[in-house]
């Protein structure tokens, strides 16, 4: 995924002189095509997150569209109040780009798990807050984002997959049928939605219909996809790689009880509130941490039985 | 781009600020007077004298940056703003008010001529940075001036932006710090010491300059080496007093958090209205 990032945005990047990539010493092999290409447009700040943060702020109230790259929670957490202060109140064109999403560097253990980002993102006014599901959707969001000004986070996954039909309708803010189905609703943040595509299969072999649906933007929240599904279906279930608190799971909760529009029943899927101190590949860890196709599935069973 | 409007002295646009900051911390009730006294020398000749602003055009895009990285000393940015045409005087009256948008700690919105909204420690001159970095590309002549405070520099954050500034030869940069070497509950030496200080900005690359930061003659002969300076960002470490001009503010920590009421205020102002009329009477003469 991160490759479709960068390759779009070395595509961008020749038609636009003011698009900036800033990296806090990261990317190894990935950035350096784009580095070569445009000397111009490219700083390696160095260790340094919050200094580039502020850089960033600065370069883009002159008037360049500012990207901040690094790995996991160096692009956000190390550096939120520079993103706080200095980004969002300056509605500066700063789009943070965090390679890691979730369990992506699962082995390396839990400073590199980006597991609370969209909570802390989320909260704070002007910031937009996307997660793209497979590397075609985060082409084709990179491309609309850049189109837009103001602060910006994208999450990147490891995730591959997906298939360059399927991000045809994919538009930021808004959220996708990626399956349709009329029994249960399985909403996805990211990359995550290839577990729910795989439960939706097991299911429909079970005679259940789930509809799929993939959240490409947390904020601003496609509301309209969740309240239909809450009218159309017999329940939701969300599912992210993140803490229950604040994410997907709780903006559902949050959208549908400040509208009054109530599903028939609505289990959220996440991270409990632990840090994890086991280490392991991604899909070892999802599963570990029941956030599978596998546990899906039951949860849709037992909530379908009710 | 052609120097601001301000016609008249810098030592009597620092006295005028000092009145103001006075008011507006005794009116607002609010804290940091001591703060605000002790850069009121380095505002004035900076808007007074050095930077190209035009308070007409706040936002004209040759504009030089300034940068106030000690946001608590906002008051006295909002008062060097007003007594060179930026907006009323009287607007200053709203500090800290309640529905005021000229709050404690200095912000741009709805106040034209601030360039950058802080208040947390350590993020101004990593946004300057970004700005001379970026001056550099476009190929302007434009400086960003940035404010510092000596208690400020323990943020980490600093010596990150005080090494990438040497690294890409941001000479369009000038940081300046306010060293009166006083911070919120102690001296600076008993809290966490800066000493070397200059050897430590010499150390990191920088164009190091020591100067009085109340002698405004100095402060202009000190800004006018900026522009000799070719490959490497300029410091000034601006020695000073907190709470300069106020005789029982002078040098005390009390003055960081106290606001000036009743008789300690009525001393204040009537010091500083004396300095006042002197200057115009000498201006006059």
């Amino acid at each position: 995924m991160r490759d479709a990032f960068i390759d779009e945005l070395t595509s961008l990047a020749k038609k636009d002189p003011t698009i900036m990539l800033l990296t806090g010493d990261l990317g190894f092999g990935v950035l350096t095509e784009y580095a070569e290409k445009f000397p111009n447009q490219y700083i390696n700040v160095g260790v340094a997150e919050q200094n580039m943060s502020g850089l960033a702020a600065g370069l883009a109230l002159e008037g360049y569209k500012v990207y901040t790259y690094s790995i996991a929670n160096f692009t956000t957490l190390r550096c939120l109040e520079q993103i706080r202060n200095d980004i969002c109140y300056h509605d500066a064109n700063v789009t943070l780009v965090s390679v890691g999403a979730g369990f992506s560097y699962g082995q390396l253990g839990m400073s590199h798990f980006a597991t609370e980002d969209l909570a802390i993102l989320r909260a704070l006014p002007n910031m937009m807050v996307v997660a793209p599901s497979d590397p075609w959707e985060a082409k084709v969001l990179t491309r609309q984002m850049a189109a837009l000004s103001g602060p910006k986070y994208l999450r990147i996954d490891k995730g591959a997959g997906g298939s360059e039909e399927n991000v045809a309708d994919v538009s930021l803010g808004k959220g996708r049928v990626v399956r349709e189905g009329s029994d249960i609703t399985i909403v996805s943040l990211g990359a995550i939605l290839s577990e729910a595509l795989k439960a939706a299969e097991s299911l429909a072999s079970l005679g259940i219909s789930a509809r799929v649906l993939s959240i490409n933007t947390l904020k601003p929240f496609d509301e309209s996809i969740i309240f239909n599904a809450c009218r159309e279906t017999g329940g939701l279930i969300s599912v992210e790689e993140h803490s229950k608190i604040g994410g997907l799971g709780g903006t559902i909760s949050e959208a549908c009880l400040a509208s009054n529009i109530i599903p028939k029943f609505f289990v959220s899927i996440g991270l409990i509130d632990e840090y994890p101190t086991m280490v392991g590949d991604q899909n070892f860890l999802r599963d570990h941490f029941d956030l599978s196709a596998e546990k899906i599935i039951s949860v849709a069973l037992s909530s379908l039985q009710k | 781009m052609a120097k601001n409007q301000y016609i008249g002295s810098t030592e009597l646009l620092a006295a005028y600020v000092r009145r103001d900051i006075v008011d507006m911390t005794h009116r607002g009730g609010s804290s940091h007077v001591g703060s605000g006294l002790s850069i009121a020398d380095i505002l004035a000749v900076l808007y007074g004298d050095i930077l190209s602003v035009d308070p007409s055009a706040p936002r004209h895009d040759n504009r030089d940056r300034f940068i106030l990285s000690k946001g608590h000393a906002g008051a006295a940015v909002y008062a060097v703003l007003a007594e060179t045409g930026f907006f009323e005087v009287g607007r200053l009256e709203s500090h800290y008010q309640n529905g005021s948008v000229l709050s404690g700690h200095v912000s741009h919105k709805g106040v034209p001529g601030v360039e950058f909204s802080t208040g947390s420690l350590g993020h101004g001159l990593s946004v300057a940075a970004g700005m001379a970095k970026a001056a550099k590309l476009r190929q302007k002549s434009h400086k960003v001036f940035v404010l510092l405070s000596d208690g400020e520099c323990d943020e980490g954050s600093n010596w990150e932006a005080i090494l990438f500034s040497s690294h890409h030869k941001l000479n369009n940069l000038v940081a300046i710090i306010d060293y009166n070497k006083i911070q919120s509950l102690d001296s600076v030496e008993a809290t966490l010491g800066l000493e070397p200080f200059a050897d430590k900005f010499k150390a990191f690359g920088w164009n190091t300059i020591e100067v009085n930061g109340h002698d405004h003659l100095a402060l202009k002969k000190s800004f006018a080496l900026v522009s000799q300076e070719k490959t490497r960002p300029t410091v000034l470490i601006c020695h000073t007093t907190k709470g300069k001009g106020v005789s029982f503010m002078e040098n005390s920590v009390l003055w960081h958090y106290r606001s000036p009421q009743g008789q300690e205020y009525q001393a204040a102002s009537l010091e500083l209205q004396a300095s006042i009329q002197q200057l115009e009477e000498s201006n006059h003469a």
